[in-house]
């Protein structure tokens, strides 16, 4: 039954040319935004978001139940604002795309399930695609040509609150690799946690950011995780975590910093322990970015994700970049953080490649690899 | 409030199975359904386009869409709301909700008379009876509603032979009345009435089903679709979750204040 659907998709499909700039429709909810964007091939139309931020703020971190909730209520306003925004109709578009994953289970079949129901009732191929080769995606959109190409050798550092990967990207639409990614906590998620200990508050990366403005980052040396030889190895014999980061143990230590100056009867020093926290950060994130770029021949970075909204991240990545001969390009914050605008961009690229469309019956991937570009 | 009465219209059920019907004027023209309870997101679209595909009708050809709301398990619950959303927002035709437990309510009052089908059911509740309507909602729970069975004013004869769901259109002779609910509790918490339902049968030491059939039903689209298009619009709900219950996510120790903020 299901292949009945999908096999006259792909027939419909095949039988019409290519569009050299395909209109594209793109909906985001692996977390917690509901994002509905629309671009021409790389021209933006339209990218709004609705977020459920606010309501996860007393928890102090996503919670999956309330992220599901709040995109099943934000669906058809945020695709009608997105609609109207870029002037079009539904019936305009070449095809739907939507983010089948990773990301958390409920949110993801929200959105999958909406862009079914587009597809099925407008007549439109599907495709499902990848959260992770979306952000990448986004790079595209900053050209003013109408079907740019991304630069050959393009790599991707990704660092948000689910998500902490370099990739390497030989075709958006055909080949990424995965170069190394966290091993516990995402560099999001640290920032987070830690803001939970200090009493910082929700979301934890301004939080962070504006109390370590204040402090000195030098006060106190919290651990780079797995940076000991034996992880990292040499470029010839790469140890197993050479290109790989765990934020676990930083956590860890800034609690125990904590709890030393709470048992003593001492004030914490909070601004010192957050400057000196992000900058442990910051630091691995982009000595290990860097290397990695270097040994894979990258010559042009894209930075994504949330994080890529810290300052002292972007500051330190520039300097590091521009030392080793590499090309930084940092997207706008609004197409940094997760949105539908990159999964329409994806989406885009797929078409024009003339990509076969997914099926009726894909499912959500909670843990999609990277290198499943769209399903 | 939009009226179904007349038309073909599409019913989408996904409260605990998944279930699809297509309905013109309360006789089915194809329906589907499965007691899988994990994977809606996968096969509710493909389902809609099948049944729609064999009802021999698109979306220009629809009056309207109506969604059971629940209560149910909420991430299936919510993949047919949102599918619903999607449908109804293209087409642009009026979406509508029903709660789910009303589905086994008609059922249960317009069902054929004992012994006629083939699993030994209850029959039809006698006009004037209450009873309540039981799905599993987990967690050692259910969630119930408590009806009464009532003649449609002016009947004055018995209906039309009517088994399972979606082979014949409803009876035009009964309706349930919901009296109390849905709520979401313990079996053994529930009024001493007879119950149809999946949950009957989970809770039997707790719940008198009617009869062990009746205490297999899941809520159907079928039923859905025939409630809609029987002219009571005053159960019709907006196409928003019934979740009864808050999600679980407590607020962690941390998040208490605890330390003065800098």
């Amino acid at each position: 039954m299901t292949d009945l659907s999908s096999t006259s998709t792909r027939s419909r499909e095949s039988a019409r040319p290519l569009p050299q700039a395909p209109l594209v429709l793109g909906i985001e909810t692996s977390c917690d935004e509901t994002g509905i964007g629309i671009v021409r091939g790389t021209e933006l139309l339209a990218n709004t978001v609705s977020s459920s931020m606010e309501e996860h703020a007393r928890f102090g971190g996503v919670i999956p139940e309330i992220a599901a909730r709040a995109h099943l209520e934000a669906f058809v306003p945020t695709l009608r604002q997105a609609l109207e925004t870029a002037g079009i109709q539904l019936k305009d578009v070449d095809a739907i795309a939507v983010t089948a994953g990773p990301g958390l289970a409920g949110a993801l079949m929200v959105g999958l399930s909406a862009a079914k129901g587009l597809a099925l009732a407008a007549g439109k191929p599907l495709y499902g695609v990848n959260h992770l080769v979306a952000h990448v995606g986004v790079g595209l959109l900053e050209s003013s040509s109408p079907m740019a190409a991304l630069p050959e050798n393009t790599g991707a550092l990704l660092v948000s609150g689910g998500h902490t990967e370099i990739l390497r990207v030989v075709s958006l639409t055909s080949q990424v690799q995965l170069l190394g990614s966290t091993i516990d906590d995402a560099a999001g998620e640290a920032f987070d946690k830690t803001a939970r200990l200090l009493g910082l508050g929700y979301p934890g990366g301004p939080a962070i950011a504006a109390a370590a403005a204040h402090g000195d980052p030098t006060a106190f040396r919290f651990p780079r995780g797995l940076t000991m030889p034996k992880f990292e190895g040499s470029a010839q014999a790469p140890g197993k975590h050479r290109h790989n980061w765990s934020f676990s143990g930083l956590k860890t230590a800034v609690a125990r910093a904590v709890e030393q100056f709470e048992s003593a009867g001492r004030e914490v020093p909070v601004h010192d322990i957050a400057a000196s926290f992000q900058e442990a950060v910051v630091d691995v994130l982009t000595s290990k970015a860097v290397r990695a770029a270097r040994e894979h021949d990258i010559h042009t970075l894209l930075l994504g994700g949330g994080v890529a909204a810290n300052q002292r991240l972007r500051e330190l990545l520039t300097e590091r970049c521009a030392e080793a001969g590499i090309e930084l390009r940092i997207p706008p914050v609004s197409l940094c953080t997760d949105n539908g605008a990159m999964v329409a961009a994806l989406g885009a690229q797929l078409v024009a490649a003339g990509v076969e469309p997914s099926g009726m019956d894909i499912p959500a991937d909670s843990s999609q690899p990277v290198q499943r570009i769209s399903v | 409030m939009k009226n179904y009465h007349g038309g073909v219209i599409l019913a989408i059920g996904s409260s605990a199975g998944a279930s699809v019907a297509v309905l013109d004027h309360g006789r089915v023209l194809a329906q589907w359904r499965t007691a899988e309870t994990t994977n809606h997101a996968e096969v509710l679209a493909a389902a809609v386009a099948e049944t729609m595909r064999q009802a021999d009708v698109d979306g220009a050809g629809l009056s309207g869409v109506v969604v059971g709301v629940g209560p149910g398990p909420f991430t299936g619950l919510r993949v047919g709301l949102v599918l619903a959303h999607a449908l109804a927002e293209v087409w642009q035709v009026p979406l509508q909700g029903l709660c789910s437990l009303d589905s086994l309510a008609h059922r249960a009052v317009t069902q054929a008379p004992a012994g006629d089908s083939a699993g030994a059911s209850g029959g039809p509740v006698e006009p004037g009876s209450e009873f309540l309507a039981v799905s599993d909602a987990r967690r050692r729970e259910v969630y119930w509603a408590r009806y009464r069975s009532r003649a449609a004013p002016g009947a004055d004869h018995a209906g039309p032979d009517h088994a399972a769901p979606g082979h014949t259109g409803p009876d035009p002779t009964a309706s349930a009345e919901l009296l109390d609910g849905p709520h979401v509790s313990a079996a053994g918490e529930l009024p001493d009435l007879p119950a149809v339902g999946i949950g009957a049968g989970l809770y039997s030491e707790s719940l008198t089903a009617r009869s062990a059939l009746e205490a297999s039903w899941l809520p159907d689209a079928v039923e859905l679709g025939q409630i809609a298009q029987s002219g009571s619009p005053s159960v019709l709900r907006e196409p928003l979750p019934l979740y009864l219950r808050e999600s679980d996510a407590k607020v962690p120790a941390q998040m208490r204040p605890r330390m003065a903020a800098p």
